[in-house]
């Protein structure tokens, strides 16, 4: 069996990943419904816009199941911390999704000009308000956020709502959009031809062209706009028990850049999330779509690595009670359900990815106008 | 202290969105197969019908199936937002099931949603059939983790409390795997899936026979349904008297509240067919008895006691009192952390097998020590659920059980016949009986969760420890939220079902069947 700060550590990496695969799995079909009112302008355009993720949303959008799962279980009481403290966050997310299911499968269902177009906007807020909302909770995690726990590990969160929308978080939340419309755009670049995929290109370079910009800006404000990292002060055991109250943190100007300052290899996470939509771009311009989701795919990467890269050790610092923070070393569950989950990870992910790519190699080629009306009853 | 207003509304929000969601899960557990049954005699034989029945109920199936999505996003991570304590105090035994249903099986049987649907001109017939296999199996492997999620919340085995980190830890993941409530539950509750799953096909059916349209595609659908249907249902039944059986060994004051059993009675034990329970003095104002019956459905033996309400408070009432010292000695061990551990730590663990029963306390004081015997006899009535639901959901849900398999008997019956006609008022039957299986899942559940009050881990965690320190407007908001929303998608679909189900398989635009839509 791995030791437990090992475990610690893969367990940081694994929720890294499963983080960037949700970016990158459902993060395209978010983008997709982003887009969808703009892309399409008839009926069947929109139709071709939705079946290019038809067969594949249902699939992608458990990634945010699994990784909401695997918080639970390796980072239990982050997953309660967060989850609760955000709570306003995450109703909006949550009932921003229940558009997405529904409206995949009943929008076609009824001949109704009235009844598509409500659904068009429901796919469209189901696709833009997650990864908003994502990207300002990402911010938020960068301020710190104000909770603390009592002598029972009981949290309380001391903020409102209307605090985590302030202009750094707001920032954040700009970054995230760009990237997953970018994403969804280079998706719908892939799987589409003509007008549609005219559009989409568009639709991309302008999403890329909004994020480069506010991610360097973002990075700007974090280094000189008076934001202050977190920094453990107490000796740190990373085989010790998960206890979060045990340890002492201050809080410093520069806590964000010491990993950077560290290991300056980092620097390639934010050198990718800045130069990957650019390349994305110029792909997407050449027409060579495939290289360009793959390049989008990166920068997705890099971004979340960057900020992951930045506040390791830290999870969820608080800014209220700072010794509170969760963090890689203290929030952990048990020595054994870490193992335990590390073993369920390495056997299934690889299956998962095998069907998963199984499942697009069969739907492959593109989504067009001729390929919906032939499967008129069939199709979304 | 936690606000009395916060557990209630909290609970309710809780119970809503998981009984919503549980409108849509059973017949999704259920059409899975019957698809699966149905596409392989397509495969088998190559009659395309068989392949019109699978798309046919499939598009039905892909209705429902998109609120069961819907409505199970929340469940995964409601637990988060508004059961922050409990998720901290739990979560290293509870993420993980959730975890690996995410990993094993919701994954399957979500990508492959997607390939039973569009992949029919694009996949071979036996690959399709794989894909439909896939997506049942990983359906109801779904069911099993969430199953075993939830088993542990009625009989929580394999795992330990630690001081240090305030929480229970896990120390054997098969024990958990293979806890007998999780095991009898998953088969019970799947099987209902499939008597949902049945009923739905069988009703529908009988509606196209009356109505003497589509024979051919309704007369067979009336047969799978009605032999499935029969299978599931005896699974049921028998497989519902197992989960009494276990309910029996592991969680005692359920079956005391369902049974009304107020005292225990000398072995074998009498079963209560009808009654009307008296709370107020632990009492049955008048009842029904058969001698005998419920010891040897409880014990499986003539010689085992079960034993009554009043017992099993007496017990409780100890367990409470000595969880006073083991809060008290957690408090210590919390507050001074390394010195003078030992003692508090010696005192911890003679009385820590308490501790859920001392944590009852802190619903009516802060300081344990300073509970009143008033207080102690507060919490002592909480251990025991309300009886009167308890007492008539079961029996409802039984009753409709027995009619179900009375239903599906006949039907069964009359499809062995040579000429295989029905007679109508069994196809008026089987057309009304059609909300009935959803209606004893709810029952079924009902009996699950609020018989497990006042825990939410049962003698582990109480429920009102469990909830995230949210405001009561926040919890009067979501909970709007959610009711509003799910009930006006439910509109949605039950108008979407109804449309199709009456347009019948001329939906599938095959030029087969009546009704064929016309062209946009």
């Amino acid at each position: 069996m791995l030791d437990y700060a090992t475990l610690k550590v893969i367990w940081w990496l694994l929720v890294g990943v499963l983080l960037v695969g949700f970016a990158i799995m459902d993060g395209h079909d978010m983008g997709v419904g982003t887009l969808l009112p703009f892309v399409g302008r008839s009926d069947v355009e929109r139709r071709v816009v939705i079946n290019t993720v038809g067969p594949h949303w249902d699939g992608n959008q458990v990634w945010f199941i699994t990784a909401g799962g695997a918080i639970f279980a390796a980072w239990p009481v982050v997953y309660a911390t967060a989850f609760s403290g955000f709570y306003w966050a995450m109703m909006a997310v949550l009932w921003a999704l229940f558009f997405r299911p529904v409206g995949f499968d009943y929008r076609s269902k009824i001949h109704n000009a009235t009844w598509r177009s409500s659904w068009d906007w429901g796919l469209f807020v189901g696709g833009a308000v997650p990864p908003l909302i994502f990207g300002v909770a990402f911010g938020n995690l960068l301020q710190g956020v104000p909770f603390q726990f009592d002598q029972y590990l009981v949290s309380s969160y001391t903020g409102t709502f209307w605090q985590l929308l302030n202009p750094f978080a707001l920032l954040a939340g700009v970054v995230s959009s760009a990237m997953i419309t970018m994403h969804g755009g280079t998706y719908l670049a892939l799987r589409t031809e003509g007008a549609i995929q005219r559009r989409a290109v568009k639709g991309a370079l302008v999403a890329a062209a909004v994020m480069v910009p506010a991610f360097l800006a973002a990075g700007l404000w974090l280094r000189i706009g008076g934001i202050q990292g977190f920094v453990i002060t107490s000796a740190i055991e990373p085989g010790a028990l998960a206890d979060p109250l045990a340890k002492t943190v201050a809080r410093d100007a520069l806590g964000w850049w010491l990993n950077y300052q560290r290991q300056p290899l980092l620097w390639l996470l934010p050198a990718l999330g800045a130069v990957a939509p650019l390349l994305a771009m110029g792909l997407l311009a050449a027409r060579r779509t495939g290289l360009a989701f793959v390049a989008s795919s990166l920068a997705i990467a890099g971004v979340i690595g960057t900020a992951g890269a930045a506040m390791f050790p830290f999870v969820m610092p608080s800014s209220s009670m700072p010794n509170a923070s969760l963090t890689v070393w203290d929030s952990t569950s048990s020595h054994l359900t870490l193992g335990l989950m590390f073993w369920a990870t390495v056997i299934f992910m690889p299956l998962i990815i095998f069907y998963t790519g199984w499942a697009y190699r069969v739907m492959r080629g593109k989504v067009t106008v001729a390929r919906i009306q032939a499967d008129e009853h069939g199709a979304y | 202290m936690i606000p009395e207003h916060l557990v209630d509304l909290s609970r309710l929000q809780c119970a809503a969105t998981a009984l919503y969601h549980f409108l849509f899960v059973p017949l999704t557990l259920g059409m899975v197969w019957l698809l699966l049954i149905m596409e392989s005699v397509y495969v088998m034989t190559g009659k395309v019908v068989w392949k019109d029945m699978t798309r046919f109920w499939g598009k039905l199936f892909g209705i429902n199936f998109a609120l069961g999505v819907t409505t199970g996003i929340t469940l995964e991570f409601q637990f988060g937002t508004n059961w922050a304590y409990y998720s901290h105090y739990v979560g290293d035994i509870f993420g993980a099931p959730l975890a690996i249903e995410g990993l094993m099986a919701f994954f399957l049987e979500s990508t492959f949603i997607g390939l039973f649907f569009f992949g029919w001109d694009r996949l071979s017939r036996t690959k399709h059939l794989l894909v439909t296999m896939l997506m049942a199996v990983g359906t109801n492997l779904s069911a099993l983790w969430i199953l075993i999620a939830n088993g542990w919340m009625q009989n929580p085995v394999g795992a330990e409390f630690n001081y240090q980190t305030m929480r229970m830890e896990m120390t054997d993941f098969w024990a958990i795997v293979f806890n007998p409530d999780a095991q009898a539950k998953f088969v019970h509750t799947v099987s209902a899936g499939y008597v949902t799953g049945a009923m739905f096909v069988l009703s529908i059916s009988s509606w196209y026979l009356l109505k003497g349209r589509d024979l051919e595609f309704a007369r067979r659908s009336f047969r799978v349904a009605a032999a499935f249907g029969l299978a599931s249902v005896l699974s049921v039944i028998v497989l519902g008297d197992e989960s009494g059986y276990t309910v029996g060994e592991a969680q005692q004051t359920k079956l005391a509240a369902i049974e009304a059993m107020w005292e225990t009675q000398p072995a074998p034990a009498s079963f209560t067919v009808v009654a009307w329970p008296n709370q107020a003095e632990s009492r049955n104002d008048w009842s029904v008895e058969i001698p005998w019956v419920m010891g040897l459905i409880g014990t499986r033996s003539v010689t085992k006691r079960i034993p009554g309400i009043a017992e099993i408070k007496a017990k409780n009432r100890e367990r409470i009192v000595d969880g006073i010292a083991a809060v008290t000695a957690l408090e210590a061990l919390r507050k001074h952390r390394g010195e003078g551990e030992a003692d508090a730590r010696k005192a911890f663990e003679a009385h820590k097998a308490d501790l859920g029963f001392g944590l009852l306390l802190k619903k009516y004081v802060v300081d344990v020590r300073q509970a009143t015997p008033a207080m102690i006899d507060l919490a002592v009535d909480d251990t025991i659920p309300r009886v009167m639901p308890m007492f008539w959901s079961f029996r409802l849900m039984v009753g409709l059980g027995f009619t179900m398999l009375a239903l599906f008997v006949l039907a069964f019956w009359s499809t062995l016949k040579v000429a295989c006609v029905q007679k109508p008022w069994l196809l008026k039957w089987a057309l009304w009986m059609l909300p009935v299986p959803w209606i004893s899942c709810e029952l079924g559940w009902f009996v699950a969760e609020y018989g497990r009050q006042p825990w939410t881990i049962y003698g582990v965690l109480p429920t009102h420890l469990s909830v995230s320190t949210l405001s009561v407007e926040s919890l009067y908001g979501s909970l709007a939220g959610f009711v509003g929303f799910y009930t006006l998608l439910l509109v949605v679909e039950v108008y979407l079902m109804v449309k199709f189900a009456r347009q019948g398989p001329g939906s599938l635009g095959t030029g087969r069947y009546q009704g064929e839509p016309a062209l946009a």
